[in-house]
């Protein structure tokens, strides 16, 4: 436990790496809810190749990594309300500030932009007085 | 080769995301309770993202175009506007309700079980919501 954030440093690392790779080999901002939103919504169409294997990548690593762990507790909510409304104003959010904790806060906040730096204080500010309210004034979470 | 550079991005994106911790909600809930029991694993993750990310923007500002072609992105406009702020809210409210967002979202799809499905169902469900939504919050202001 004590080790987690020497964990937490190593996967921010990597986590930055990918976004590295993107941008200096690709010529992209790596922004999951853009890469993403871009495929729903069928704005991203003339690249949709390259956003599936971006996504492939997400989603398999984990896979190969996870026999290394065994059993991974994510300590998600079983209140199905909480996760469909959580699940909505993310995908919504996202797509209206036009970026997300990888998108605005990483790739963002590494070049300084304004608007990355705005769009974090605004979620992370938002997400701690959600949990506030909904954990300690509420108890739903 | 674009594609194959994207997989790879993808996986090192991933496979940071589990290293770190940042696909249990717990510890993302965690460091946004700071009146409970504050965990300070994100600040760690987020201040290694930026590092090699920083690294990657000084090194693009040396070339004129990314290795495999194409164009680099435009310099990040300096305006904020509303929809940015009310967005981000948004978001950081789901963020705060479930400790998940999109990229974390994706990378625990094959481990977390029913409930991460529900979560990225939904997303998928609000994101395509928000073109027909940003038309009718925009529409008023043109015809103004």
């Amino acid at each position: 436990m004590e080790q987690d954030w020497i964990w937490g440093l190593i996967g921010g690392l990597l986590i930055g790496s990918g976004g590295a790779v993107y941008l200096l080999a690709n010529g992209r901002i790596m922004g999951a809810s853009g890469i993403l939103g871009g495929l729903v919504d069928g704005s991203g169409k003339s690249n949709w190749v390259e956003r599936v294997a971006f996504l492939a990548g997400v989603f398999l690593l984990p896979v190969a990594l996870l026999p290394l762990y065994g059993a991974v507790d994510t300590h998600i909510t079983s209140n199905w309300w909480v996760l469909v409304a959580a699940g909505l104003l993310v995908g919504l959010g996202t797509r209206i500030a036009n970026g997300c904790t990888s998108g605005h806060g990483v790739c963002g906040i590494s070049r300084l932009s304004l608007r990355g730096l705005a769009a974090t204080g605004f979620y992370i500010f938002a997400g701690g007085a959600t949990v506030l309210l909904f954990r300690h004034v509420w108890g739903i979470i | 080769m674009r594609n194959l550079f994207a997989f790879l991005a993808g996986g090192l994106f991933g496979a940071g995301l589990f290293i770190s911790g940042m696909t249990d909600t717990a510890k993302v809930q965690g460091w946004l309770d700071i009146f409970g029991a504050w965990d300070p694993t994100l600040a760690f993750v987020m201040g290694g993202a930026i590092i090699p990310m920083a690294i990657a923007w000084q090194l693009a500002r040396r070339r004129s175009t990314p290795v495999l072609g194409g164009t680099f992105p435009p310099p990040a406009p300096m305006r904020l506007d509303t929809r940015l702020a009310v967005g981000s809210v948004m978001f950081g409210m789901g963020w705060g309700l479930a400790g998940l967002c999109p990229g974390p979202s994706v990378a625990s799809l094959s481990y977390g079980g029913v409930e991460h499905w529900v979560f990225f169902a939904a997303m998928i469900g609000g994101m395509l919501a928000a073109p027909p939504v940003l038309a009718r919050l925009t529409r008023p202001a043109q015809a103004a």
